[in-house]
């Protein structure tokens, strides 16, 4: 057991670590929040000392323990920047950056947020899981009091106590017999059990939009286990049947966030992120269109066979992510683009056939001249965007595959390369799949736009050619390489 | 400091070579050796030797149940592992067998302790295969931090002030924090004879002033190490498993 240390006496002006204390900003139940400073650290600075003495709950010691694991391992613009951490040897610890501003808590008295404004918070929310899944990390405590956003509208994700790390020891896992979070927004998996499924953070996201939408809880405010319980099979009111103007769009994604089974949610915080990014292009499915709940008799087949339990092996989170890409493929129309199109839909198909999860992104450039006034129809007057879409639409229709997972996207544009990029960066794509043009005396007019995504894209991508034709031969340089030019 | 910590070498030269060759690369200062040099492979004195070595450098070691088997009849082993020890017997000359024999069970530095099967009954080896076990291991000692083998399989364990196990597989790569305020039993997979499907060689290093854990794996001349034993007539399956990694 832990030998008796002497602590720290807590107070304005004492030191701990180097820090110097200033005033207490919180005392919460499970930790006292401190300003702090040090010489060297220019950014205002947070200590979190958790509550650890006789008769405290200990969860607020292994919440505390889990954080102290967690936190010095993220980065990026989605988690507070953690300075130093201190464990129980002497005074526990942990210094991270001050968030400015006010949590997600201080908008509950405006609710309901007009929908375009919940669709932008929602999606900066997923946005921030979308990098934390990356980590390794499930946060397990997305509510609205776990969120602020910095000044450049990125939505950061406070207070790492009841988290899981796939590659870390998850000391609550075996530490509490009853689930630990936050009663409203508890996955039904997490009654259950299970730590280790992303889309339970997907669940809870679907709360917060849910609420945030309509001002009342879709499972209202119950924390006893049994009132929790329910959720496993009572699906909450639909909420097109509280609020008429609800777009079907939006409730299509509530009402996927907030399946029983994670298997009907989204697969990945990235592939909500982009229906919250692209509402017209939201598949919408019968879940849009519900005004009431399921009938009593589908509750009691959930209730009673127990054919709810998800019970599943143990995923491993990095391979369920890499199992759900979102896959952009870029066409073009020109002439002699057939062939090449036909050889994409083959590359496309194959990544489609071996991840059922993934999702498909066809993207068309149209391009707009430099100088000339473009103007929105073609010479027989038919419009050129729209003539784009159905051409995307009716290339991926072999495909034959869910439309929630297919969408089709016109980008106007200069630069096709740079609208190629620009979309793959602001949609999250893992995979930009992209074909080479042929026409050598083209590419050399115009350069080459896959070299150029190729080069500067930050995930992968596949260069597509059509089969290769026989070369014809220059009888005047017979002993030629082959014109296996790189792209 | 930055410990290097092996268990379950098992005479495996090709592997043993491949875990020092990784772990002086990635800066280990020290050498803890947890037992099982012998039996199994077809190596066992350049193993005896090479232990004898980093003892001699300051590394530690204790004695492992194979190890205690070559002056003992052990009355406790599977038909194969009787075989390769009774082979293992007449290749060791007597200072090899002396050094063996003359091992500990368990070594305390700091607030480490060093066994090869656990704490309670180290001369009993038991298996660590649960929360229970490695709880009672943990009971038996005033170290926060045991680490031990012999099951083939890693293993990390800790325990909360209230008494509350947790149990995890460890990643191979990935550093994991042996936090203060719990104490943590760590059992490390085999160098010689992985058993947990990965026929890679397996340790771990340990970075004390941090208190932090890194499991490895180190891929190696399996070949090799099977060519050995077959060469020298002892049972094939300890070829064929490890290429499995079983």
């Amino acid at each position: 057991m832990p030998k008796a240390v002497q602590r720290f006496a807590v107070k304005p002006g004492a030191e701990i670590d180097g820090f110097t204390i200033g005033e207490c900003v919180h005392n919460g139940g499970m930790a006292t929040l401190w300003s702090v400073t040090r010489a060297d650290i220019a950014v205002p600075l947070l200590m979190k000392i958790p509550r650890v003495s006789e008769g405290e709950d200990p969860a607020a010691i292994v919440g505390f323990e889990m954080e102290q694991m967690i936190l010095p391992r993220l980065s990026g613009p989605h988690v507070p920047h953690c300075f130093a951490a201190g464990d129980f040897a002497r005074q526990a610890h942990v210094v991270i950056e001050v968030i400015a501003g006010q949590t997600l808590y201080g908008r509950l008295a405006g609710l309901p947020l007009p929908y375009e404004e919940a669709r932008l918070i929602g999606g900066r929310i997923a946005e921030a899981l979308e990098d934390l899944h990356r980590q390794n990390v499930i946060h397990h405590d997305v509510k609205p009091s776990s969120i602020m956003f910095r000044p450049a509208g990125e939505a950061v994700l406070i207070d790492y106590g009841l988290s899981h790390h796939n590659q870390l020891p998850d000391l609550l896992q075996e530490e509490f017999r009853i689930p630990y979070g936050t009663a409203p927004y508890m996955a039904p998996e997490r009654l259950l059990g299970s730590r280790d499924d992303p889309r339970s953070d997907l669940f809870s996201l679907g709360v917060l939009l849910y609420f945030f939408t309509t001002g009342v809880r879709p499972f209202g405010e119950t924390e006893t286990m049994r009132g929790m319980r329910r959720r496993l099979w009572r699906d909450p009111q639909p909420p097109r049947k509280l609020r008429p103007d609800y777009p079907p769009w939006l409730q299509e994604i509530v009402l996927r966030c907030l399946e029983i089974e994670p298997v009907w949610r989204y697969p990945t915080a990235a592939q909500l992120a982009f229906d919250l990014a692209h509402p017209d292009q939201v598949n919408l499915t019968g879940r849009s269109e519900r005004l009431r709940r399921d009938p009593l008799r589908t509750v009691w087949r959930r209730r009673f066979n127990g054919d709810v339990t998800p019970s599943k092996p143990k995923a491993e989170l990095a391979a369920q992510l890499a199992s759900s890409p979102i896959v952009a493929v870029a066409l073009d129309f020109g002439e002699q683009a057939v062939e090449l199109n036909e050889a994409l839909r083959v590359s496309a198909q194959r990544i489609l056939a071996t991840l059922p999860s993934a999702r498909l992104a066809c993207l068309n450039v149209l391009k707009l001249g430099r100088v000339t006034i473009d103007r929105t129809l073609d010479e027989a007057g038919n419009n050129k965007h729209v003539d784009r879409l159905v051409a995307l639409r009716h290339w991926a229709s072999p495909f034959k595959i869910d439309e929630s997972r297919l969408t089709v996207h016109v980008l106007e544009a200069v630069d096709a390369a740079a609208a190629i990029l620009q979309f793959a960066a602001a949609n999250h794509v893992d995979h930009i799949v992209i074909g080479a043009r042929q026409n050598s005396l083209l590419r050399s007019l115009l350069g080459s736009v896959s070299a150029k995504v190729a080069a500067e894209a930050a995930c992968s991508v596949t260069v597509v050619r059509p089969p290769r034709l026989a070369a014809p031969r220059d009888p005047a340089n017979a002993d030629a390489a082959s014109d296996e030019v790189p792209v | 400091m930055r410990l290097a910590v092996f268990t379950d070498i098992h005479a495996n030269r090709q592997a043993f070579s491949a875990c020092l060759d990784f772990a002086r690369a990635h800066g280990a200062e020290r050498m803890i050796c947890l037992g099982d040099y012998v039996g199994y492979g077809a190596d066992p004195e350049w193993t005896v030797e090479t232990v004898m070595g980093l003892v001699a450098d300051g590394g530690v070691a204790v004695r492992g149940n194979h190890d205690h088997a070559v002056g003992e009849i052990a009355e406790t082993m599977s038909a194969e592992a009787q075989a390769a020890i009774e082979w293992t017997r007449g290749r060791l000359n007597p200072s090899q067998r002396r050094f063996l024999a003359d091992l500990p069970l368990t070594l305390t530095e700091e607030d480490r302790l060093y066994v090869h099967s656990e704490a309670s009954q180290p001369s009993k080896w038991r298996y660590v295969q649960s929360t229970s076990d490695a709880g009672r291991s943990m009971l038996a000692t005033g170290a926060d931090i045991t680490l031990c083998g012999h099951i083939h399989r890693p293993g990390l364990y800790s325990m909360s002030a209230t008494a509350k196990m947790s149990s995890f597989v460890p990643i191979a790569g990935v550093t994991v924090p042996l936090l203060r305020g719990r104490r943590w039993l760590a059992v490390l997979g085999s160098v010689g004879q992985p058993r947990d499907g990965d026929p890679a060689a397996s340790f771990a290093m340990v970075e004390t002033a941090s208190r932090e854990i890194t499991y490895c794996r180190v891929p190696y001349d399996v070949a090799a190490a099977a060519k050995r034993i077959h060469d020298n007539g002892l049972p094939p399956w300890l070829a064929d498993r490890l290429w499995v990694g079983k």
